[in-house]
């Protein structure tokens, strides 16, 4: 062709695709992406196959791994292939099936299927992640039935609960005395809002703090040997801290505003807590030997509230109160709020990357779910047993 | 339409003739992002009121013994750390309660204490041993329930004379004392409520030292959001539910 008619065509070629663009065609080959928000900075969880488990086994198996962020999937799509039985005693042997290793391989004897699923559940996340399994740890919380609530304790996954209370009153706030099978808690029996500590196993109780007013929200230190609760025998609701029995009481706030859910960072210098600066809902820490209240930064989110220190020390979960209750996480330096899922009142486990929250349902339901932070994988649990809410998990 | 699909045919051999081989024109496709929202959760199972049955007392668990079979599969025991759950739990009925210790003893060495100046509006209260021997009427003021606006502690005008009905009565009976109970609808965290409870009751209570009652016959108490006057979830039943009530203290005969 010549020259002078190829630039001819090559023009009538440009008229062409300025057309065939705005005809729209080019529009119709990109995908639009609608990205959930429950992903977005979300850690994608780690593929594992599970073969020849069935039963409570099985299924205990199954929410143990999942809750730990891993997605059970086919073989051929798995990184993990977990094998082995569950009639009988359970077994397991897991292999990674991209370095070819084999993990482990074991067999459980002793206890109950679902303990037995448990220990094997906790020896894979240790083998895949380094890190210890929850499965074998418990949880506080409460429970409401009319006018009434009752403190439970649970195997974390809700399974087993019992009352350790029958005070046919109101029961607020559960909290571990760490490394302990006591807990303390505020109970109205005696005509007050009251905090005592009890023993798990023998049900023996003790008054920790029964001052006019109202004592409240009890914290215990990560030694075991010191308690923060919000008191307010001084004229309004304050933080103080004491003796994990009650004795040496030392008043570290005092403001017309309310301090609420104090938490011990775990090496027992700082206590974080919700209250009011300038009018502003905040979090906010003070040493605890005393001195001055700060803010604690939590950047892009409103009103948080209900805020407790990570065991590892690195992290704050709280809730945020934006319309309606959000947990977040921020760095225990203060900073970026990172907005997990929707919930209140998050507990964190020993491993620092599970919490516990409460979630509300239509008509005034309550009940706890589990929340894989990096992940944020949920499960919810307890449905079964009425209202539940408050949770505290035991470290 | 024969003109215009020509015209694509025409664009499309323009463009990978312009472009050469190997280029591609149209996007890849883009696969969703990793991390799942997991398999649908169901829904609370509330099947009606759960009646609070005997609690049994928990066998001892059977420790676990975790084994790695050998060639010869050796069963080994050993004394495994205890996985949890191994003692009996039994509620208190409150009949093993210790009695009730009214404040513990403080330490025969004075503990060193920070002198805070008190703020004006925050009275300390009276010992909790002057509530010994009263006998609480709730019935006496159940007309006089001061409410209160969402989040607020603040004692509004309008319900001011409620407030001066009860401190009348107080004044012409100088035996009796009163308990102040706050409320808080549903709204707020659970604890953020106890707080907030607490100080509707602090605010009632200061306002009643203002008007000439002592420091002394005034206790306040605070119940948060669990014990709704309506229990409902809208806001006609959360208007009724923020409110202090006043409880009168009557002198044992």
């Amino acid at each position: 062709m010549k020259p002078r008619n190829r630039r001819f065509w090559l023009g009538w070629m440009g008229l062409g695709l300025a057309a065939w663009a705005a005809s729209g065609t080019a529009a119709q080959v990109e995908e639009r992406i609608t990205i959930p928000r429950e992903t977005i900075g979300s850690t994608p969880p780690i593929p594992i196959a599970m073969t020849g488990y069935s039963g409570e086994a099985g299924s205990v198996l199954r929410f143990d791994l999942e809750i730990a962020g891993f997605k059970i999937v086919p073989e051929a799509e798995a990184q993990y292939l977990l094998q082995g039985g569950s009639s009988g005693q359970v077994e397991g042997r897991l292999q990674d099936l991209v370095s070819k290793e084999n993990k482990f391989a074991k067999a459980y004897s002793g206890g109950t299927a679902r303990t037995q699923a448990h220990a094997l559940a906790d020896d894979v996340v240790l083998a895949v992640t380094d890190k210890a399994g929850i499965a074998r740890t418990k949880i506080a919380f409460k429970v409401t039935r009319g006018a009434n609530s009752e403190v439970y304790i649970a195997d974390y996954d809700a399974h087993g609960p019992q009352a350790i209370t029958a005070d046919k009153t109101v029961v607020a706030a559960p909290a571990w005395l760490p490394g302990h099978r006591t807990l303390y808690y505020t109970t109205y029996k005696f005509g007050n809002a009251d905090i005592v500590s009890q023993d798990v196993d023998t049900g023996n109780r003790q008054i920790v703090a029964r001052y006019s007013g109202s004592n409240i929200s009890p914290a215990l230190s990560r030694d075991g040997r010191h308690i923060a609760m919000i008191m307010s025998k001084g004229g309004s609701p304050d933080l103080w801290v004491a003796n994990a029995d009650g004795t040496s009481l030392r008043q570290l706030t005092r403001s017309p505003e309310d301090e609420s859910s104090p938490t011990w960072s775990p090496d027992g210098s700082t206590i974080c807590f919700a209250t009011k600066i300038d009018g502003r809902r905040t979090l906010a820490t003070i040493p605890a030997s005393g001195g001055r209240v700060q803010r604690l930064k939590t950047s892009g989110v409103p009103s948080p509230t209900e805020p407790d220190w990570s065991p590892d020390g690195k992290s704050i979960a709280f809730t945020s109160q934006m319309g309606g209750f959000e947990i977040c996480v921020v760095p225990a330096q203060g900073g970026e709020a990172r907005l997990l899922v929707s919930g209140e009142d998050p507990s964190w486990a020993p491993n620092s990357r599970t919490l516990i929250i409460t979630r509300r349902g239509s008509g005034g339901q309550r009940f706890l779910s589990l929340l894989d932070v990096p992940t944020k994988q949920t499960k919810d649990i307890g449905q079964s047993i009425g209202h539940c809410s408050q949770p505290s998990w035991a470290r | 339409m024969k003109p215009f699909g020509i015209a694509n045919l025409l664009v499309v051999a323009t463009a990978l003739a312009l472009t050469g081989a190997g280029c591609k024109h149209v996007q890849k496709p883009v696969t969703p992002l990793q991390g799942s929202r997991g398999a649908p959760v169901p829904g609370p199972n509330l099947a009606g009121p759960v009646k609070p049955g005997p609690v049994t007392p928990v066998a001892p668990v059977a420790p676990v013994t975790s084994v790695t079979p050998t060639n010869g599969v050796t069963k080994i025991t050993t004394n495994p750390p205890d996985v949890g759950g191994g003692q009996p739990v039994k509620p208190d009925d409150g009949t093993r309660t210790t009695p009730i210790v009214q404040n513990p003893t403080p330490p025969s060495a004075a503990p060193k204490e920070t002198i805070l100046t008190t703020p004006p509006g925050e009275t300390p209260q009276p010992s909790i041993d002057l509530l010994e021997n009263m006998v609480p009427d709730e019935g006496y003021f159940a007309g006089q329930t001061v409410y209160f606006d969402f989040d607020s502690a603040v004692v509004r005008k309008t319900q001011q004379g409620r407030a001066d009905a009860v401190g009348d009565e107080l004044k012409a009976k100088p035996e009796c004392k009163l308990m102040v109970d706050g409320h808080c609808d549903e709204r707020g965290t659970e604890e953020y409520n106890r707080a907030l409870g607490e100080r509707r009751a602090l605010a009632v209570r200061e306002y009643l030292l203002k008007f000439g009652i002592g420091p002394d016959r005034i206790f306040t108490r605070t119940w948060g959001e669990n014990r709704p006057a309506v229990d409902a979830h809208n806001e006609d039943a959360w208007s009724k539910n923020r409110r202090a009530e006043f409880i009168l203290l009557n002198p044992k005969q």
